[in-house]
């Protein structure tokens, strides 16, 4: 059995439930180690993956702290980070709200269609009298409940003068809903509960598609976020230590940053050398050696060695909060943007309120009664009501965006899409995002003995040449050597002894190279040379790219030499050691020059152009402002998906300008004959479902856009 | 016309039975994680069963 082990109530108000994302979780055999494993360590009685959030849940004994829980997933393969938030977010809230409304308007749809399809085949009288009144009884409680999000949202664009989609479809449902009571109470013969509630249905539909496609891609970001310091080890005056979270940290107080740690609050460094690494505020891949008296920021890592740092500035002060405040206004002017779909109703909603206006006046001017006008001009409204528009978009959009969650990408909302659609020019952040952003060793030049000392070594340091080094011999498949007293010196290397020899790794003589290292063992030394590669198919990245019009090239906080270098080897221009103020002001001037620049970076260092540029993506292997701030990010080590995501995007919006071509086609042939007082409500309602479903048929076609 | 009395209850009673399981599925927590059960299907049972010879 793989379901989840049932716990008695009594059992488990003494347990503790904590929550781990673990975005390591690839398939069915990592969702049956963790429930099958976990429980076997004692004071854990149950776990529970929940595979699409990447979220695992576990019931555990309180005594047991997060620590050790963490320690337990990682004992099995497992990265993890404990989610403190509530995990019924306010996105799975509104999906939540828009299933159960569907729920409802399927059910009112199904039930009124049973009682219409009797109507329409003959029967009158007091059959179709009755029939009228339960289909009342159904609708009209259906369409309070499952309009409410389309009232909702009418209300509040009208509130603020402004139109939207909503507001032709309240209006229609509304009156539609209306003349078919008063239909009903004085026995006529047209009731339109049905088509009321079936558009309902329809756009429900569309709107539950939509904040399905976001609560998953989202899950899938926030399994990736949570790496950064989020507290920190204070040293009280008596010598003795306690965790105190970021947001309680106060200037002046002294902190023990262990190796391996980030930093919670900027500061200066009281005691102790070791190395930081600085990559997410500068984008500098190489560690900085630092000592008494340097100034080090929040979010950068110290690497080699404990040391003691004096807090200058902390929580909203730090330079991470400055660049995060950057961030959020740079991304004001996003949420101006407006959508395809709105932009198409307020041309669609006065052409159609005055049709069927006009419709009322011309049948009021030619004689017949009000009654008669009052019900073609509804008729007009329903038939035109914007159903297969209200899918046009969702369906194409959703469809697009789970074919290139395949493919390792994933894009946060609708929005994002019409915007990655739009872009024309693209600018790269070159380390993390060309480039690996994690240093490579070249051992081809070590024999056998030699490589066997260096992972010996390098396995023994978190430093990112040891871990460049270290993984570079594993890949060649080499076996440590056992080498005894290793020691770390700070900012020169470290030291061991194997076989009665002296062997090291040092920095290297002479500051030319800053990513090498030099293997000594006894007296003879050699140098082993690091480089950040290019993702393999950046180069074919940036040919695809070219191939759907867009001019690339690199703007990078890096030294101008290894920029300049890989923007010669990819053929691009290429700005270096640009700060963050200044990637904001370049993305800025293109803007203003009427550009529409896509971002593509991950350092924190990126993160206001990111928020200010047209569209952006950023790798999963960027910083968890950066990843919020980008409206796509992508997995892995490809950089194909950025190229992939801008050529279906386009693809997506050429769908939707389809969808939105054929309803107006459909308008054209519908509106004439509902003016003209010929559609009744059976015209009516195959209309409406054929024109969905043909919508829904061709947005379809984009589940094999990523291939 | 005596039919309708019962038909149509009858349909409307399924119909809501239909829509109350809907909504206990969800609120129970069905549609939570698509994806995991369809990976599900693929773990094997803790214990195989014992085989006799």
């Amino acid at each position: 059995m793989n379901a989840p082990l049932a716990l008695s109530a009594k059992d488990a108000s003494a347990l503790a439930t904590t929550r781990f994302t673990v975005p390591g979780m690839k398939c069915a055999g990592c969702i049956g180690k963790i429930e099958r494993e976990l429980p076997k360590v004692s004071g854990i009685t149950a776990a529970r993956a929940n595979f699409s959030a990447k979220r695992v849940a576990i019931n555990h004994d309180p005594a047991l702290g997060e620590d050790a829980l963490t320690a337990a997933l990682q004992a099995l393969g497992f990265e993890a980070q404990p989610v403190t938030e509530n995990p019924l977010g306010a996105d799975t809230k509104e999906r939540k709200r828009l299933n159960r409304a569907l729920g409802v308007a399927g059910f009112g749809m199904m039930n009124v269609m049973l009682l219409s399809v009797s109507i329409w085949s003959g029967a009158d009288g007091a059959t179709r009298e009755l029939f009228h009144w339960l289909s009342a009884l159904i609708a009209l409680p259906v369409i309070a409940y499952a309009g409410r999000p389309f009232f909702a949202s009418a209300w509040m664009a009208l509130s603020h003068r402004r139109t939207n989609m909503d507001v032709p479809i309240s209006i229609g449902v509304i009156l539609a809903s209306l003349l078919s009571l008063y239909e009903t109470t004085t026995g006529g013969g047209h009731a339109y509960f049905e088509s009321a509630v079936m558009l309902l249905f329809f756009l429900l539909a569309g709107r539950a598609l939509d904040a399905e496609m976001r609560t998953r891609t989202r899950a899938g970001i926030g399994a990736l976020l949570g790496r950064m310091g989020k507290s920190a080890s204070v040293i009280a005056p008596d010598g003795s230590t306690r965790r105190v979270p970021a947001a309680s940290l106060e200037p002046g107080m002294l902190v023990l940053v262990a190796a391996g740690e980030a930093f919670a609050a900027d500061g200066e460094v009281a005691e102790g050398a070791s190395a930081i690494d600085n990559a997410m505020l500068t984008g500098e891949s190489a560690p900085e050696p630092v000592g008494p008296g340097a100034v080090v920021h929040a979010g950068a890592i110290n690497l080699s060695a404990p040391i003691r740092v004096s807090l200058t500035r902390v929580a909203e002060d730090t330079a991470i909060a400055e660049i995060a405040r950057l961030m959020d206004e740079a991304g004001q002017s996003r949420s101006t943007y407006v959508r395809i779909a709105d932009r198409a109703s307020r041309l669609y909603a006065p052409v159609v309120h005055s049709l069927a206006l006009l419709a009322f006046a011309g049948w009021m001017i030619a004689g017949a009664g009000w009654h008669q006008s009052l019900t073609i001009a509804i008729a007009v409204l329903i038939i035109t009501c914007p159903c297969a528009m209200g899918l046009a978009v969702p369906a194409a959009q959703v469809v697009a965006s789970g074919a290139l969650l395949r493919r390792g990408l994933l894009v946060k909302d609708g929005s994002a899409l019409e915007r990655l659609a739009e872009c024309d020019v693209v600018l790269l952040d070159k380390t993390g995002t060309l480039t690996l952003g994690a240093p490579r060793a070249d051992i081809a030049a070590l024999d056998a003995e030699a490589r066997a000392v260096a992972l010996g070594l390098a396995q023994a340091s978190r430093h990112p040449l040891s871990r460049g080094l270290a993984a570079a011999c594993l890949r060649a498949g080499v076996e440590p050597a056992a080498i005894t007293d290793i020691a770390e010196v700070s900012g020169k290397g470290l030291t061991g002894t194997w076989q009665g020899l002296c062997v090291a790794l040092e920095k290297p003589e002479g500051e030319g190279q800053a990513l090498a290292t030099t293997l000594r063992i006894g007296d003879a030394a050699q140098t082993i040379t690091f480089a950040d590669p290019l993702r393999t198919d950046a180069g074919a990245m940036l040919a695809a790219l070219r191939h759907e019009g867009l001019t690339a090239s690199i703007l990078s906080g890096d030294r101008a030499a290894p920029v300049d270098a890989i923007a010669a080897e990819l053929g691009i221009a290429a700005q270096a050691e640009a700060s963050p103020q200044a990637k904001l002001a370049a993305m800025e001037a293109l803007k203003a020059e009427g550009r529409r620049p896509l971002m593509v970076g991950d350092g924190l260092n990126d993160g206001p152009a990111l928020a200010a540029a047209h569209a952006s993506i950023a790798p999963g292997t960027a910083s968890d402002a950066s990843q919020q701030a980008a409206d796509a990010v992508f997995i892995g080590e490809a950089l194909m998906p950025v190229a992939l995501a801008v050529r279906v995007a386009r693809k997506t919006m050429r769908i939707v300008r389809e969808n939105f071509g054929f309803s107006i086609a459909y308008n054209l042939l519908a509106v004439p004959l509902a003016v003209l007082g010929l559609v009744t409500p059976l015209i009516a309602a195959i209309a409406m479902s054929v024109s969905s479903l043909v919508v829904v048929a061709n947005s379809l076609r984009l589940a094999r856009s990523a291939n | 016309m005596t039919g309708l009395a019962f038909l149509i209850p009858i349909a409307l009673g399924m119909g809501l039975l239909g829509l109350v399981a809907f909504l206990w599925s969800m609120r129970d927590g069905q549609y939570d994680d698509m994806d995991g059960a369809a990976n599900r299907i693929l773990i094997d049972d803790d214990e195989p069963l014992e085989q006799d010879a």
